[in-house]
Formats: C-alpha cells, structure tokens, sequence
C-alpha cells in the first residue's frame, strides 16, 4: 500500500530526469548525415579572382578543413582569430567556402581580420550550402585523404574543440593512407 | 465607407499571410507539381527556426529550400527522391513526419504501449473494485448494521 502511494512521486522522477536529459541537449545540434559520407562535389570561382576555380577536386589525397563562413556571420568573427592562428602553425591547409555574400564585403572582411584560407570558394546563392547541409553559418568540415567528410562542427570553433577534437582527429586522419 | 475600408483591409491581411507570399513567387503549369510542391514545403521542416516548416519560414534557408525544391519538381522528381535528398543532408530532421526506423521506434510505438499499460492498470482496477463488492459480511456485522440503521431511524422520529 505503501509503495502505491509512491507511484505517482516516482513516476515524476522519472519524468523529471527526462525532461533534464532533454535539457542538456542542444536541439541544434543535428548529427550531420554527411558524416563518413564522401564529400559532395561542387566547382565554384574564387572570392578573391572570379576567373579562378575551387573544387572539391582541390581537396584530393590530403586531409583539409573546410569552413564555411560569411562576413554577416557574427559567429564567424568570434572563431575568426583561431583559424588565423591555426594557419600559421598547422600544415593543414584550411579552404573557405565564402556563403551568401557579396564579393566587396567578404573580401573587405579578409582584408581586416586576416585570410587563414588557402583559398574561398564563393557561394554566392547557397546551392552548394544546401548540398554539403549547411544551415548555422559558421560550420567547418574535415576531410580525409580519401575525400570523406570525417568531423563536423556547427557553430563557432572553439580552442576546446580545436585542441580536444580536431587536431587530434586530424593527427590520427594524416596516419590513414 | 465603412465597406470599403473593410474589403481593403482584409485583402492586405489576406495578401500579408507569409504562406500566400511563400507560394505566390513560384509559378506551375502543372497543377499535379504545384500541388507535389506545396504538400512538400509544408511537410519539411526549416532547420534554422526549428518549429516552422520551410513554407512558413522567412528564413533565407528556407527561402533556398523552396527554390531548391521548386527546381527538382519542375525537374519531374517525385516525392519520394526530393525527401531522400534533403535527408542525405540534413538527416531525418528535416522531415516533420519522422519516419520509423531503430531510432523512433520508441516515438513510434511509446503512446501504444502506454495505452495497454493504462488499459491493464484500469482492468486491474475495475476487477478488484468488483471483488470488495461482493465480499460477504459476517452475521455480526449484519447485526451491527441493523442496529445501527434503526437507532438513526429512531433519531430521526425524534427530531
């Protein structure tokens, strides 16, 4: 009888632990599908030369990052000085894909905040956003030598991510033949 | 007067409705791809504002996804390919229908199996319910109860 009466208190607990899970939970955080999938093909001109041309071609038979940024994105601006600084010291070569923007803003952008890519592809209407998933400007990639898409990370790079997950992900990635 | 500013001013509410502009600027000779196009963008969610379908949304994402869908149904794909694609990128969340697979079996199934929970708790309740009914009183307490009853009867007179 005794126990009865603690159903309903138990059931609550319950419930509460749930809702708490829930809770810790970042509902945008959505598991890319793209993940351990080969990298979806796109050729596009340079932000910096319109007669140039990047493609996924470019990312052959090394281990790159791809970053997806914008001059309007406030986020990009916070992550901004750790890829500049991760250029410098990393042979990893980091290639921008330059979305939704004007050619002027995003170039006025590299000029004051520095250029950590070996090259931006510029994206001007978003089709190859849509193919490579991307929805919450900033998002950066790593690829394997392979061409797969091995890491994805939506929002801001952080140094905890950089440190924890990436560079040791991409140590591990340059082993792979 | 009066009249007039009244039909005026219901076709601006009417023409201001976001989903009235979501399907104005997209134009169909096909009435079939028109009506694939417009199940469609209610039925795929925009990934940037979570709770609003890619027809409500004003989002720039899902101003793209409605261009992107209107091209692949004036290119003739069927419902079926232009979810496919849209889930090979943006995983299953994009759909509002989640489909049943190991990873919604739980969303799927849950509220059944707690209906025949909730249905066996209250046949358990109603069977045992029935048997303190039917459960027998002893002589003495019979006896009880009759004397009982008829001093309340007699207090009753009283009164």
């Amino acid at each position: 009888m005794k126990l009865r009466a603690l159903l309903p208190l138990l059931a609550f607990i319950v419930l509460v632990i749930f809702l708490a899970i829930g809770l810790t939970r970042d509902p945008k955080k959505i598991t890319s599908p793209l993940i351990d999938k080969a990298a979806p093909a796109f050729r596009l001109p340079s932000v910096a030369d319109p007669s140039k041309f990047v493609s996924s071609e470019d990312f052959k038979g090394k281990v790159v990052i791809f970053n997806v940024w914008a001059s309007w994105c406030v986020a990009c601006r916070e992550e901004h000085p750790l890829l500049v600084k991760f250029s410098k010291t990393s042979q990893t070569p980091i290639y921008g894909l330059n979305y939704k923007d004007e050619r002027s803003d995003a170039l006025r952008w590299l000029q004051a905040f520095g250029n950590p890519y070996v090259v931006s592809a510029f994206d001007l209407k978003g089709t190859v956003g849509i193919d490579w998933g991307v929805y919450g400007v900033p998002e950066t990639f790593i690829i394997d030598k392979k061409g797969i898409i091995r890491f994805k990370q939506i929002g801001p790079v952080t140094p905890e991510i950089l440190n924890q997950e990436m560079i040791p992900l991409i140590a591990k990635l340059e082993q792979e033949s | 007067m009066k009249r007039l500013s009244l039909i005026v001013m219901t076709t601006i509410i009417f023409m201001a409705s976001p989903l009235w502009a979501a399907f104005n600027t997209y134009e169909f000779e096909d009435p079939e791809k028109k009506e694939r196009f417009g199940k469609l963008i209610n039925e795929l969610r925009c990934t940037v504002c979570q709770n609003q379908t890619i027809a409500d949304s004003n989002a720039d994402l899902a101003k793209d996804l409605r261009d992107k869908v209107y091209v692949m149904v004036q290119e003739g794909q069927n419902e079926e390919q232009i979810k496919t694609f849209l889930v090979d990128r943006f995983s299953d969340f994009v759909l509002y229908r989640p489909p049943v697979n190991r990873s919604t079996y739980l969303l799927w199934i849950g509220p059944f199996v707690l209906l025949i929970i909730a249905f066996i708790f209250l046949l358990v309740q109603i069977r045992k319910r029935n048997q303190t009914v039917s459960t027998v009183i002893d002589p003495q307490q019979h006896a009880r109860i009759e004397t009982l009853l008829s001093q309340q009867a007699k207090d009753n007179k009283d009164d």
